[in-house]
């Protein structure tokens, strides 16, 4: 392996592995603080690349899009929290995959009864077109360092948000105590909403960023929605540095592996490896400690 | 001085930076009833899990009839003689009371890998687990699905689903807890029954309990076994009476 | 009064049967078939149950061991190996395979986390399925021809194939319920009611779990083997998740723990989508919805009603819920039950 593909795939790992952890950190800390199993997050991801498009064809601009479809795609979240999540919360396990993987069916259904089945595309903004030289001989998208540049300070935001205000105090508290919580007198109902919307909102986010770079189709957010739970896994259910390293590792392991697999293995026996090495990881994590990598209370 | 049938040594816990079990080293006689008692927040439940096997010392050994069960998992305990009843009633509430007791003594079979005949049809079930519910006085209501079983009623499956394998030894787990007077009495009528067939480690708060059964007491405070002696010289220890004595609930 | 209402539900499941074994007299190849897609169903989601009913584990990747099966049966008959006593037992065998090694990995993990792993460890085997480029890859491969039963009978016929499935379907429905009522089950049950005391009284939980997890396998390995059968096709739409989830809503829709109960539920759910799917295109608009409205405003399933309307004892164990889990204990949740 050259030192300029190791770099690229390098990059390509890290982006891969920010975006899996603004997917995972929204399941992870709904599961922390509300102990819900959201599988319906991929249609976040999958709705905020459809909005986006909507939006860009209606404002003719990126810039004044992107706010408009995270607005409609946090809209959709509040409501479906309010309507389906709400009841859930007390309810078991098996009630909450079942009813979440009925709404994952109906926004499947409803991307292609509001625009069709043929897959969508978008176009990389002009500004951000192109290459540059981030080492010499070494081209990189500037669209992929962009995004990559979004989700570091999407995550150092969230940092910031839960280690410094009020409501990141109650965060990390609802998901110790949620029965303190509520009775410090917090409007319980208004924190789960919130973090809720937080995680779509990233989860959006992610699925508007990789938009121009994956297809834009009914059912795009099942396998991410996947490839987050393996995250999840393998960094600890509730842990927040758990879904960064854990994406980290995913995004790196998942790159490298489909380079180098079929570089050792040989072209034919590559395809079935290739998409299988995060689940070996996965395997390997769980082998070596069956609550992942973090223990949730620290997350 | 009869052999330590159940012994603890050096136990060490710990969760971050609280020190949950400090150094405990405990010795159950065979035959006799040991009470272990101490104030809320001593570390009862994290020594108990650290004995049953569901909680791993962070150092220290644990012997059953001098050999070392510290590596070994609660089912395998329990195969060995160990058995115990839990502070919070923890049965199998879709089954009948019988269904717990009968499931007790199947687990006392070398394995329950068998798919074909109908469990509640087979006699080597049955007979014993009809015969501990009426030993326990509760052969009326052998058929009630545990969880329409009162509290009191609770605590006698509890202990009739230790007693399905003849154990050894028995960690008793506040039998008594909310259990009203009469029950009490009966619960420690029947404990009285018990002493000669098994050894018994008791954890109780109900002073009264543990003085008129227990041959011997340690005394469990922050983490660390403060005394161990027989009850007048516990009763008479300055430093229980200080910690403990003092905040026990009436009978 | 225990009598009376064993006889009612033994009779009522003679109905059933005999309403079964009718179909192919009315004389309509569609509904021959429509009826032998339900009972393959019925055998998947029965698998399902005996998991999530009966030892209380919620997978989310039976699918990976029904396709399996699927694959294994349609890789031998395509591959000239067409004798049915052959072919399914060796597509049993391969689910099972697959099953041990999926449980082995996953049992380790409990509660949301086996969820997600078991969804995961399917989603492997998905992938797996659609990098086989031989057999057509995401578009999946035709069987030649259905599996003989070496003169027997002929499996090309419609009616003698159903007569077949619906055999099968009632010697495994037979099988199971011996193997839950049996010692093996009880501890199972016992596990899913407590597994802190199951491992108190001297029972390992894990390898009890993994024997019933390899043993729904194999059922789901044998209903994989009917569906390539039937359909005379196979490709790796039946290891998706989806799958996985129309399995679990089958057998909820049905009843949990009652193992007749699923095969109901594959009755009503492959019911609606023919209906709903003559009406629009987009049923699973609708299909969805009443999915989350059944979870959120119906406490039991459909096989749980009609037991009760003809008198017989409650057709399931409670509902499972891990109220020790959810802020605020739910109100059907017994009250023992560990910390």
């Amino acid at each position: 392996m050259t030192l300029p593909l190791f770099i690229e795939q390098m990059f390509n790992g890290v982006q891969l592995g920010l975006m899996l952890f603004l997917m995972a950190v929204g399941v992870t800390l709904v599961f922390g603080i509300m102990r819900i199993i959201n599988l319906a997050h991929g249609s976040m991801f999958m709705l905020g690349g459809y909005a986006l498009v909507s939006a860009v064809a209606a404002t003719g601009s990126m810039l004044a899009a992107l706010p408009l479809a995270l607005a409609a795609a946090v809209g959709v979240a509040v409501v479906v929290e309010i309507l389906v999540l709400r009841p859930l919360y007390t309810r078991g396990p098996l009630d909450q995959v079942l009813a979440t993987f009925g709404l994952t069916l109906f926004f499947n259904e409803l991307v292609i009864v509001i625009w069709g089945r043929e897959p969508l595309s978008l176009d990389i903004p002009r500004l951000l077109a192109g290459h540059v030289e981030i080492m010499p001989g070494v081209f990189y998208p500037i669209y992929r360092l962009a995004i990559t540049a979004v989700a570091i300070v999407l995550g150092g935001l969230l940092y910031l948000l839960i280690t410094r205000t009020r409501v990141g105090a109650l965060i990390r508290a609802g998901s110790e105590k949620r029965e303190m919580v509520a009775a410090l007198g917090v409007n319980i109902g208004l924190l789960y909403t919130l973090v809720f919307a937080i995680g779509a909102g990233l989860a959006a986010v992610a699925g508007m960023m990789t938009g121009p770079l994956l297809s834009i189709e009914s059912g795009n957010g099942d396998p991410i929605l996947i490839l987050t739970l393996v995250v999840i896994v393998i960094g600890g259910l509730g842990s927040v540095r758990g879904a960064l390293v854990g994406g980290l590792l995913v995004g790196l392991f998942d790159t490298f592996s489909r380079v180098l697999v079929p570089k050792i293995f040989g072209l034919n026996a590559s395809s079935a490896l290739v998409g299988m090495a995060v689940y070996v990881l996965m395997a390997a994590v769980l082998i070596y400690s069956r609550t992942g990598l973090f223990n949730a209370s620290r997350g | 001085m009869s052999p330590a049938l159940l012994e603890a040594a050096g136990l060490r816990k710990n969760f971050g930076a609280l020190c949950a079990t400090d150094d405990v080293s405990l010795a159950i006689r065979a035959g006799e009833v040991h009470a272990l008692i101490g104030p809320n927040g001593a570390g009862k439940t994290t020594l108990v899990g650290q004995l049953t096997g569901e909680l791993a010392p962070d150092a220290g050994v644990v012997r059953f009839a001098g050999r070392d069960i510290t590596g070994l998992s609660t089912a395998e305990r329990a195969r060995l003689g160990l058995a115990r009843t839990f502070q919070i009633s923890s049965v199998f509430h879709s089954f009948s009371a019988a269904g717990n007791v009968a499931l007790a003594v199947q687990a006392t079979r070398p394995h329950s890998f068998r798919f074909w005949t109908r469990a509640d049809r087979i006699d080597e079930l049955r007979r014993p687990a009809y015969r501990l519910l009426d030993q326990l006085g509760l052969s009326g209501r052998s058929e009630v699905v545990a969880a329409g079983l009162s509290h009191g009623e609770h605590r006698q499956l509890e202990l009739a689903m230790a007693l399905a394998g003849h154990p050894a030894m028995l960690l008793l787990d506040e039998p008594m807890a909310g259990l009203g007077s009469e029950e009490t009495q009966a619960m420690t009528a029947l404990m009285e029954q018990l002493k000669s067939r098994t050894t018994i480690l008791l954890i109780e708060h109900d002073m009264d309990v543990v003085f008129s059964l227990a041959d011997r007491i340690s005394v469990l405070v922050a983490g660390r076994i403060i005394v161990t002696g027989t009850p007048d010289e516990i009763r008479a220890h300055p430093e229980v009476r200080a910690a403990y004595l003092g905040e026990d609930d009436d009978a | 009064m225990k009598r009376v209402s064993f006889s009612r539900r033994a009779a009522l499941l003679v109905v059933l049967i005999a309403a079964a074994v009718a179909v192919p007299a009315l004389g309509e190849t569609y509904y021959t078939r429509f009826a032998t897609q339900i009972a393959i169903y019925g055998l998947a989601a029965l698998s399902v149950d005996l998991l999530l009913g009966y030892a209380g584990l919620i997978t989310f990747g039976q699918a990976a061991l029904f396709g399996v099966g699927a694959y294994a049966a349609g890789i031998l008959t395509v591959a000239g190996v067409t004798s049915a006593f052959v072919v399914w037992p060796a597509a049993m065998l391969v689910a099972m395979a697959f099953a041990l090694v999926i449980g082995v990995l996953s049992l380790r993990t409990s509660g949301f986390q086996f969820i997600m792993v078991t969804l995961a460890f399917a989603q492997m085997v998905y992938y797996g399925g659609q990098s086989l480029r031989a057999y057509g890859g995401d578009n999946g491969f035709i069987l030649p021809r259905r599996n003989d039963l070496g003169g027997l009978l002929d499996l090309g016929n419609h009616v003698a194939f159903y007569y077949v499935v619906l055999g099968l379907l009632l010697a495994v429905l037979y099988l199971a319920s011996r193997i839950v009522h049996s010692q093996f089950g009880m501890v199972i049950r016992g596990g899913r009611d407590n597994e802190r005391r199951l491992a108190a009284i001297g029972f390992p939980p894990f390898r009890y779990r993994l024997a019933a997890f390899t043993i729904a396998g194999g059922i789901a390995g044998l209903a994989g083997a009917l569906i390539a059968n039937h359909a005379m096709f196979v490709s790796p739409a039946l290891m998706s998740w989806q799958m996985s989830g129309e399995l679990l809503a089958m057998v909820i829709l049905g009843s949990a723990g009652t193992l007749v109960g699923p095969i109901f539920g594959a009755a009503i759910y492959l019911l609606f989508a023919q209906v709903l799917s003559d009406y629009t295109d987009h049923w699973m608009l609708f299909f969805g919805p009443l999915l989350v409205a059944r979870v959120l405003f119906v406490r039991e399933g459909v096989w749980g009603v009609i037991v009760r309307a003809v008198g017989g004892p409650a057709a399931a164990p409670p509902p499972l819920d891990w109220a020790a889990e959810a802020p605020g204990a739910h109100a059907e949740s017994p009250a023992a039950g560990g910390p």
